[in-house]
């Protein structure tokens, strides 16, 4: 059983020639047909440029030559734009559009020989927490199908936990990798703001979104990470230094490790079978020498606010661009321009994605942007400073990823507020800028949760080697839904 | 906070947004309570901190050397352009 | 200007939008040059396509630090990027990349010379990085309008001024004189009619006397002197009859109509004026060391106030002289290598320029000279007048000859036997023959009819095809005539 092989051991395997790239691509490839019904997991599958892409591998393995990754399959959430592949977003308004060049991060992945068998499904233009708001319909969660598998990145969660890839890149911006991590039971990493270029990444909050990867291990995620960041001359905003290697800083000893537990997260809205997976994995972590502490953040309960107004007036203006002329659905027979903007926007895009837009557009509008816009800044800077006296004090910071486990499909679709404060722990780090990954650390009645470890800006290896020596200690991220073991 | 119904066709006019006069109310209803959300900032004591434009303090925009380096791919960026005519893209009269 | 005109004051504001001269645009590496085929220099970062991120040109941001310390003004060590949000066609992104509340720029000057010859300082309240527009066409379109993006993401820098211009000819002046001052700067190549460089006149009238500012038209998008000076003195009328007739200024967007020669109401253009400008998250704060000023400041050229002062007193010129030479840093060159290579004869050399060349110059609809009559041919000739092997009037006749052939004052005067006659025998030789072709005149003369003096000039003249030394001629005749 191919699938079960772990990113680091099929790379090692295909340059030890134990199977080939074009074996592995075909037996994913099965598995992602196969699973389609139930899971919905893919928008695109692109079975005959990785079938070309494999044999080419498979000749450069033969040659000696290639990359860390050279006929590894993975596959890319569909908001990374690929050269000549449809790139939805998850959206009407994209539903025919094909990119016209590679994200950066694309191409990298591209560079390192990873092999792409096909676009993910997410929750359109990442505007979601379950993977309910794509144009493409839901996605559902490998463990269970009348559960959603969180979102945004849902289908690339939901894909990596089914086996269906052994990684799959994913964005985050409020919680979009982390919180599908933890609910599809799987290992995912968030790196620091401007450690991962944002070129080619179709925009949703531009000061928040951050690319990172879904794997079933920190090393696999280290690995993929290693090759997916650095400096890109392309991004304004991507950070100029250089990337550690993160493979070869997974195994140092946890022994003097400052580990500050967030007292904010531990609140009402936690669910207390969840709190206690989160006690149980950080008495791992106090076993493996860590030193335990709690640490407040007080401001951080405000994160949710500041993110809702944050996000929605960076979206207001970010999706201003899909206007039906250069590219992107159009409406039928504009009567005249407005029209041709108005139907043209109205109809592509979805219900969520227009509740952002009009949030944003409302407070960044005239006589609403002092109170809002500014306000929210205000208040993320205070968070902000939050963190960095937390870091003063511990190394890393750990609490749950998600206040509970995955919820049923619809269960919140009709309230967006409930749907928001899914990403009341994850939205921090975002607001920071700051790396935070999750790794399941269990179950609640059959369905897993994950435990969230965030660090100080650049210090990816640090929570990589945390969650390594953690994956070392338990087993939990070996699990698989028994559908798809 | 409750916005009223011209509110929210003001804000998805200037959004270019159209909306079903059944998705009206549905807006009114959540952009309230978002606000009402949100609201809650309010009560944080902000006096003397500076808004936060960016996650990463410190950076500052970086500059490119003034070299040309694209070339002309009209044609391959207008595949997708839903109406184009002798390399224009095409839209519904504008009159100035 | 009427009696009731005379009664108001104008108030006047202008807006100078200046493209910048750079090779590529302000945020992606697509060509800037003009006259491309449409959407044929518009890269993905210029269309806006999802996933594309702007970084900065230095080149652009140096062009603007340059502007501001030649207006004197200050340079903001930190300015931001902002987002101005509205839909249009020609903004691909649906919204312009521009500074909103830390521009570049801030707080400079400028002096402007009045009709009456005084002085006048024009506050620069900014100026700010932008990204200009593409552009909308409207004919053979079968009713559609078509969008080429290739001159979105051309870097500008928009100088606003302070509201100190008092009427139209005032707002001319400054234009022009922001005008010469950029492409002194060589930041903008100033070309009016490609659009390099437009403005927007803010216009309005308060009663003479009112500190209170009237309600102010914004007249978009003027791309001539000329039409700057008209559309704002239709507009101040307009103004003035209006509010005279019991109306109401409106604040409004107009657009000057050159053939009705008119301002009109522009409907379209986002109704609601809201912005809803924020700090672009896709660029981060633009932070100028004192390093890149210094070298901006080191860079700067003789400015053009500065030079005109120097060839005043280095030439002698006046200020009126000195003024009109410095008006572009094209012809001060070319006066300076003119003046340089006939030492001693600045006013000759300025009478030249600004005389002979600027009219066959003009005639041919010409920039400068240095194509047709490189300084040093003019300097050739004007040392022939300076040494006095030619007059000033067969000078002309040489000048002519060199602008239709191309060929060397000396070439010129030698081919066609136009050397000034200075043998003073010649001449006596000449004034002898002409005294015995015409007794009778010269008897008059002896008889005390002094005005045919100039008869035996002319005479003379005409004896020696005009080659005649006329002073050597004027003081051989005196001395012949009277016998």
């Amino acid at each position: 059983m191919i699938h079960r092989n772990s990113l680091t051991q099929l790379a090692a395997g295909l340059r030890a020639g134990k199977f080939s790239s074009v074996e592995l691509v075909r037996a994913y490839l099965a598995r992602i047909e196969a699973s389609q019904p139930a899971l919905n997991a893919f928008i695109s599958v692109t079975g005959a440029q990785a079938l070309e892409a494999a044999h080419a591998a498979d000749r450069d393995i033969a040659a000696g030559r290639g990359g860390a990754l050279t006929g590894v399959p993975i596959a890319h959430k569909d908001l990374f734009c690929t050269a000549g592949v449809r790139t939805t977003c998850g959206s009407r308004m994209l539903d025919s559009f094909v990119s016209p060049y590679d994200a950066t991060v694309v191409a990298k992945l591209k560079a390192a020989g990873a092999v792409t068998l096909g676009k993910l499904n997410m929750d359109e233009f990442a505007m979601g927490s379950s993977n309910e708001t794509s144009y493409f319909g839901p996605v559902r969660n490998p463990w269970n199908p009348e559960f959603v598998p969180g979102g945004s990145s849902g289908g690339s969660a939901a894909a990596v936990a089914a086996r269906l890839v052994p990684a799959a890149t994913a964005t985050d911006t409020g919680g979009s990798i982390r919180q599908p991590a933890a609910l599809c039971g799987i290992t995912g990493i968030k790196p620091t703001y401007g450690r991962v270029s944002r070129y080619g990444m179709i925009a949703f909050a531009s000061s928040l979104d951050q690319g990172g990867v879904l794997t079933t291990s920190a090393q696999d995620a280290a690995l993929m990470l290693r090759e997916m960041a650095g400096f890109d001359p392309k991004d304004s905003t991507s950070v100029d230094a250089p990337v550690p290697d993160y493979v070869a800083e997974l195994e140092a000893p946890l022994a003097g490790l400052k580990v500050g537990l967030i007292k904010e997260f531990l609140d009402e809205g936690l669910d207390r079978e969840n709190e206690r997976r989160i006690r149980d994995a950080v008495a791992v972590l106090e076993r493996l020498g860590a030193s335990l502490c709690e640490v407040s953040l007080p401001n951080l309960p405000r994160s949710v606010p500041v993110y809702y107004v944050v996000a929605p007036a960076e979206c207001s203006s970010n999706l201003a661009r899909y206007d039906g002329v250069r590219f992107g659905h159009r409406c039928k027979d504009p009567r005249d321009l407005q029209d041709l903007y108005r139907r043209s926007r109205g109809e592509g895009f979805g219900a969520e994605v227009k509740r952002r837009i009009m949030t944003g557009t409302y407070v960044l509008s005239a006589g609403y942007y002092d109170a809002y816009y500014l306000k929210a800044q205000r208040v993320r800077q205070l968070i902000a400073a939050d963190f960095k006296h937390a870091f003063g004090e511990v190394d890393v910071l750990v609490g749950p990823t998600s206040p509970t486990a995955a919820f049923r499909v619809g269960a919140k679709t009709a309230d967006p507020i409930t749907m928001y404060l899914n990403d009341i722990y994850t939205i921090g780090a975002n607001l920071a800028g700051l790396p935070a990954l999750s790794v399941p650390c269990g179950f609640v009645e059959g369905l897993p949760v994950g435990l969230q470890i965030v660090g100080p800006h650049f210090a990816e290896a640090r929570i990589l080697n945390v969650a390594h020596r953690y994956q070392l200690e338990t087993d939990w991220h070996l699990k698989a839904p028994e559908r798809f073991s | 906070m409750s916005l009223t119904r011209a509110q929210i066709e003001n804000i998805a006019h200037l959004a270019r947004l159209e909306l079903e006069p059944a998705e009206i109310p549905v807006y009114q209803e959540s952009l309230s309570r978002i606000l009402d959300l949100v609201g809650d900032l309010e009560r944080a004591d902000t006096a003397g901190i500076t808004p936060m434009a960016h996650p990463l303090p410190g950076l500052t925009q970086r500059l490119r050397p003034d070299e040309v380096t694209e070339e002309d791919r009209h044609e391959l960026y207008q595949a997708c352009a839903p109406q184009v005519a002798a390399g224009l893209y095409l839209v519904p009269k504008v009159i100035e | 200007m009427s009696g009731a005109e005379s009664s108001w004051e104008t108030v006047i504001g202008l807006e100078i939008h200046a493209q910048l001269a750079t090779r590529s645009k302000i945020f992606s590496g697509a060509s800037t040059a003009y006259g491309a085929p449409p959407n044929a220099q518009a890269s993905l970062i210029d269309l806006g396509f999802p996933g594309v991120l702007p970084v900065l040109n230095g080149e652009a941001v140096r062009m603007a630090v340059r502007f501001g310390l030649a207006v004197g003004a200050r340079i903001a060590r930190q300015s931001v990027f902002a987002r101005k949000n509205y839909f249009y066609p020609d903004l691909p992104k649906g919204y312009q990349i521009s500074q909103y509340e830390l521009p570049i720029v801030a707080q400079g000057a400028l002096e402007i010379v009045l009709d009456d010859g005084r002085r006048k300082r024009i506050g620069i309240t900014r100026a700010h990085l932008e990204e200009d527009a593409g552009k909308s066409l409207h004919e053979g379109l079968g009713g559609l309008t078509g969008v080429d993006l290739n001159r979105a993401g051309t870097p500008l820098i928009e100088i606003v001024s302070e509201p100190d211009l008092r009427c139209a000819k005032e707002a001319v002046a400054y234009m022009k004189k922001v005008h010469t001052l950029v492409r002194y700067l060589e930041i903008c190549d100033g070309n009016m009619q490609e659009g390099s460089f437009r403005c927007d006149a803010n216009v309005s009238v308060r009663p003479k006397g009112s500190e209170k500012l009237g309600t102010r038209a914004e007249i978009k998008n003027i791309n001539s002197f000329r039409f700057v000076e008209k559309a704002i003195q239709y507009e101040i009328g307009r103004q003035i009859e209006l509010i005279e007739s019991g109306g109401k200024v409106v604040q409004e967007t107009r657009l000057y109509d050159p053939d009705k020669d008119e301002t009109r109401s522009m409907r379209t253009k986002e109704e609601a004026n809201d912005y809803r400008y924020f700090p672009d998250p896709d660029l981060l704060p633009l932070v100028l060391g004192e390093e890149l000023i210094e070298r901006v400041r080191k860079d700067l050229p003789e400015l053009p106030d500065e030079k005109a002062a120097r060839f005043s007193s280095q030439y002698g010129l006046s200020a009126y002289d000195a003024g009109v030479l410095t008006a572009s840093r094209d012809l001060a060159d070319y006066y300076e290598e003119v003046a340089r290579a006939v030492p001693g004869e600045p006013k000759l050399a300025a009478n030249w320029v600004m005389g002979e060349l600027a009219a066959a110059l003009n005639k041919e609809n010409l920039e400068s000279g240095s194509g047709k009559m490189p300084a040093a041919r003019l300097a050739g000739l004007l040392a022939r007048i300076a040494d006095q092997t030619i007059s000033g009037k067969i000078a002309k006749e040489v000048f002519e000859a060199m602008w239709a052939d191309g060929q060397s004052a000396d070439a010129i005067i030698e081919s066609k036997g136009l050397k000034q006659i200075t043998d003073s025998g010649a001449i006596e030789r000449a004034i002898e023959e002409v005294m015995a072709k015409n007794p009778a005149q010269l008897a008059d003369y002896r008889a005390g009819k002094d005005k045919l003096f100039g008869f035996f000039v002319g005479q003379v003249m005409k004896a020696t095809q005009g080659k005649a030394n006329p002073t050597q001629l004027n003081e051989l005749l005196k001395k012949k005539l009277p016998g």
